[in-house]
């Protein structure tokens, strides 16, 4: 008892010396962020107040919590990086950062973690950026509530919002990206969490996995990107309760999952996509629960894909459900709803006495020649699918829902 | 009144009107007359507008009738068979074709006298055919118009509407309007036109009064005479 | 021409057909609206109906008016009219009726079962504009064929025949052409193809509505800047007046030299 209180006076007594506050304001005795961090001690606390800082290099490289009041501007002028940090337990708070200088050669970011354990990035505001927050070889981090506003044009000469890198278990969560090239980009990142961002009119992709396994991505929503959303090349990745919306163009969906084995695709919503998913490559894939709402095509799979099920999703007045580009079908469809199922129910148990066949033979035709789409809704076309689901010929023969359901599923 | 120069038409290959030149004057009854087929209604309706011609003039009230269609005012017209929309009442159409052609009082008259009261809140398609030609009549003398085509006007009368009609063609006559008039009738023709017609195979064939008429063919009397100019022109 | 309009037109509302008309309709709406149970459904439903269905009716409706009304028309055509007053009156009355009967057979079950709380307001009305397009263009050609053929059933052939070759023959020739041709650029080929039939245009502009997102997933510039912008909508509602302009000239043209 008596060491416990000699403790908590020894405490009271350096806690002066060792987690003193900083003040940096134009008119302070130290005016410049680099100059604060340079005097400043282990976990000292730095604050800037409102005002313009003209700084970039700024070099991290010890224990910190450096936080912006009324959101000060560390205004970087085209210069290069403006913060690099390479300490763990950095806390970076409220700041606007703006003017990241553009290389070919260099990645610029606004802000980097480099080989960093524990670090928070919160409350930011990124303009005029190349890179946005990149995350290099770190761990156990927090990038928490930053809008991140991007001006990018085109894809060569323009960075990602929020990229990871040979990183492990970090949460990105309440982010804002828009107008950079990948809104949040995971390259060998393992473990992270990714939640609660909105991703929009990014030029390339909203979110990207490459090489990434062991991640979760939920209740983001997905809007107005290039292409969308890729996952590439990674394993059991969770994707849960996300939108997808208004991916619209020639390339654009979605979602694309390429080369993706054992993930689970539960309660997503897909709206007005040009391809609500495209699939190529993927194995063992739960698709459950998800809505694909007036999408160009609901789910195109280009091939190579096995064992992946598809149960009690919604389908609804998408141009096409399926589409499917070889006669092979190892996938399964199971009670999901489609609003252009057009059987009966006479048992009312429902579940439609008659199969249905998702794919039509129509879309194999618009697979062929593009063009044709815009026959779309002709009566010619509506008798040659009718004779085609008849008796298949041109589209898989097995691939049906043998208990499309007649109401649409809330869950 | 009307000048017909030169007036030619065809139907696909068959040729119905060749070169007619016709002049008919102000004032009095004419009959144009001559076998089936020989052009009378098309030469009527040539008149009317309703057929165009392939080449010639046709002059109404000194004016070109081509492309025209207000000369029409000019016109009172009974066409040969009266097939009326059947969804219309009489009363409906007598209405309707004054608002199209103008203002008159006439019709109240014309009712009694063809004692058309009892049809008139019927709809047409359920009208005898004789009582369709009374309606037919009606809507053509309810208008004070200088010229009236009679095509086949005592097509299915009783013989009481016939006598009022007959009455009624001297009254217009009287008035001294232009009627123009065909029929099958021979014994109608007789009797109420002045001067006579006769087209055969797409020509005039006789323009002139009966007693030239008679006098030109030796015939005592009209019948005859007609049928004498058939023959002749078959043998 | 507007008296004319009218006599047509409140001859045609008077006679039976205009009810089964409008009776068919309502009985469609009723009957989309009852099985879907959802307002967006029922209307895609209808839409794929109304462009085949409207030309039908239009053409055949338009045919029989015409030889049905032969014995009315000489009565006005006796009367100091303009023939193209007579005809044009008489067309416009046809197509307004139908269209009426289009517009009130669908809009009242539509209306009754909530359609102004709903958002497919929009599609509802272009469905209506569009049927009201194809009208005024089917009832138009069936004058035109009515009025070169003085053979009833030769005109209901046409007629018929008409409808089949666009509404079906067409695009399958349209189909095969653009199979048999893939190797070449076809966008621009395949936007004039549709242009060139007043059914496939109505089409369109209906894919502008529901299938935006199929659309822009081909890659060509044209099609691009057709479907992506507010230019395709406006090129095919201009190319749908032509389609009326157009037959409704010739039926002037045509009605100026025929002989009754």
């Amino acid at each position: 008892m008596k060491n416990t209180l000699l403790f908590f006076a020894a405490i009271l007594m350096v806690y002066p010396i060792y987690a003193q506050n900083i003040e940096v304001c134009n008119t302070c005795v130290v005016s410049t962020l680099k100059k604060a961090i340079s005097i400043a001690k282990d976990f000292d606390t730095i604050r800037i107040k409102k005002g313009t800082y003209k700084e970039h290099n700024i070099l991290v490289d010890k224990p910190l919590s450096i936080i912006g009041e009324n959101y000060p501007v560390i205004d970087g002028e085209l210069k290069g990086e403006i913060i690099t940090i390479v300490s763990d337990n950095v806390t970076v708070d409220g700041l606007f950062i703006i003017n990241v200088g553009t290389s070919y050669t260099e990645d610029y970011a606004a802000i980097r973690v480099r080989r960093s354990k524990d670090f928070v990035i919160q409350n930011l505001v990124l303009e005029k950026l190349f890179f946005g927050i990149y995350i290099e070889k770190s761990r156990d981090g927090k990038v928490f509530h930053n809008k991140i506003i991007g001006d990018a044009i085109q894809e060569y000469n323009s960075g990602n919002g929020i990229q990871l890198w040979y990183s492990k278990n970090i949460e990105i969560e309440h982010n804002y990206v828009q107008h950079v090239r990948d809104g949040i980009y995971l390259e060998f990142s393992d473990d992270c969490l990714i939640k609660n961002n909105v991703s929009a009119e990014n030029l390339r992709y909203g979110l990207h996995f490459m090489f990434s396994n062991n991640d979760i991505y939920q209740d983001n929503t997905f809007e107005k990107n290039g292409a969308g959303v890729a996952v590439m090349f990674s394993k059991k990745i969770k994707m849960l309760n996300n939108t997808f919306k208004e991916n619209w163009g020639t390339a654009s969906y979605g979602m694309l999952l390429k080369e993706i084995n054992d993930a689970e695709i539960i309660g997503n919503t897909f709206e007005e996509n040009t391809i609500g998913i495209n699939i190529e490559g993927s194995n063992r894939i739960i698709y459950k629960n998800n809505n694909f709402i007036n999408n160009g095509w609901a789910i195109k799979v280009r091939g190579a894909c096995y064992t992946n099920s598809f149960t009690e999703n919604n389908f609804l007045y998408n141009s096409f459900d399926i589409s499917y580009n070889s006669k092979i079908n190892d996938n399964v469809f199971n009670k999901n709803y489609w609003t252009s199922y057009t059987g009966y129910d006479l048992d009312k148990n429902g579940i439609g006495d008659v199969p249905y066949r998702p794919v039509k033979l129509f879309s194999y035709i618009v697979n062929r020649t593009p063009e044709t789409i815009i026959l779309l809704r002709s009566l010619f076309i509506d008798i040659i699918d009718f004779s085609e689901k008849v008796s298949p010929v041109f589209t898989p023969d097995n691939l049906l829902d043998k208990n499309p359901l007649t109401k649409r599923i809330t869950w | 009144m009307v000048s017909i120069e030169n007036l030619h038409k065809k139907f696909n290959k068959n040729v119905v009107l060749n070169g007619v030149d016709l002049n008919i004057k102000e004032g009095g009854i004419f009959a144009i007359l001559g076998p089936n087929g020989s052009g009378k209604t098309t030469l009527i309706k040539s008149i009317l507008g309703m057929v165009i011609p392939n080449k010639g003039t046709i002059n109404v009230l000194g004016k070109n009738i081509k492309n025209s269609s207000s000369y029409r005012h000019k016109i009172d017209y009974l066409p040969q068979i009266a097939n009326f929309p059947s969804n219309l009442k009489v009363k409906e159409l007598i209405k309707m074709i004054k608002d199209l052609r103008g203002h008159t009082n006439e019709d109240q008259r014309l009712i009694e006298r063809f004692t058309l009261e009892p049809f008139l809140d019927k709809k047409l398609g359920n009208l005898s055919g004789g009582t369709k030609q009374k309606v037919n009549l009606v809507l053509t003398f309810m208008f004070d118009s200088p010229l009236i085509i009679l095509d086949e006007p005592t097509t299915g009368l009783d013989p009481i509407s016939l006598i009022r009609l007959k009455a009624l063609i001297q009254t217009e006559k009287t008035k001294g309007k232009t009627i123009l008039i065909t029929s099958h009738i021979m014994s109608f023709v007789e009797e109420v036109s002045d001067e006579i017609v006769f087209l055969l195979e797409g020509q005039i064939y006789f323009k002139g009064s009966i007693s030239e008429l008679k006098n030109k063919t030796n015939q005592p009397d009209f019948e005859h005479a007609i049928a004498s100019i058939l023959i002749e022109n078959h043998a | 021409m507007l008296k004319i309009l009218r006599y047509s037109f409140f001859d045609l509302m008077r006679s039976r057909w205009s009810y089964v008309y409008f009776a068919f309709y309502l009985l469609l709406g009723i009957v989309l609206l009852f099985l879907n149970n959802d307002l967006s459904k029922a209307v895609i439903t209808l839409m794929n109906v109304i462009i085949v269905l409207v030309p039908l009716i239009g053409t055949i409706f338009g045919v029989m008016y015409y030889y049905n009304s032969k014995e009315f028309t000489e009565l006005l055509l006796a009367q100091p009219l303009k023939r193209s007053s007579i005809f044009l009156g008489q067309y416009l009355g046809v197509a307004i009726s139908l269209s009426m009967s289009l517009i009130f057979g669908l809009g009242i079950p539509f209306i009754a079962y909530g359609l102004f709380k709903s958002n497919a307001i929009w599609d509802f009305s272009l469905l209506l504009i569009t049927g009201t397009f194809l009208t005024l263009i089917f009832t138009a050609l069936a004058f035109n064929i009515a009025l070169t053929n003085e053979n009833k059933i030769k005109g209901f052939g046409y007629a018929i025949l008409l409808w089949l070759f666009l509404a079906i023959i067409y695009d399958g020739l349209f189909l095969m052409s653009l199979v048999l041709f893939e190797d070449y650029p076809l966008d621009k080929l395949s936007l004039v193809g549709t242009m060139l039939n007043p059914i496939d245009l109505s089409r369109t502009l209906i894919l502008l509505k529901l299938d935006i997102s199929a659309l822009l997933g081909y890659t060509g510039a044209v099609f691009k800047k057709f479907f992506g912008t507010n230019f395709g909508l406006i090129i095919s509602f201009i190319m749908l007046s032509i389609w009326v302009v157009l037959p409704v000239l010739r039926i002037v043209i045509k009605s100026k030299k025929k002989d009754f």
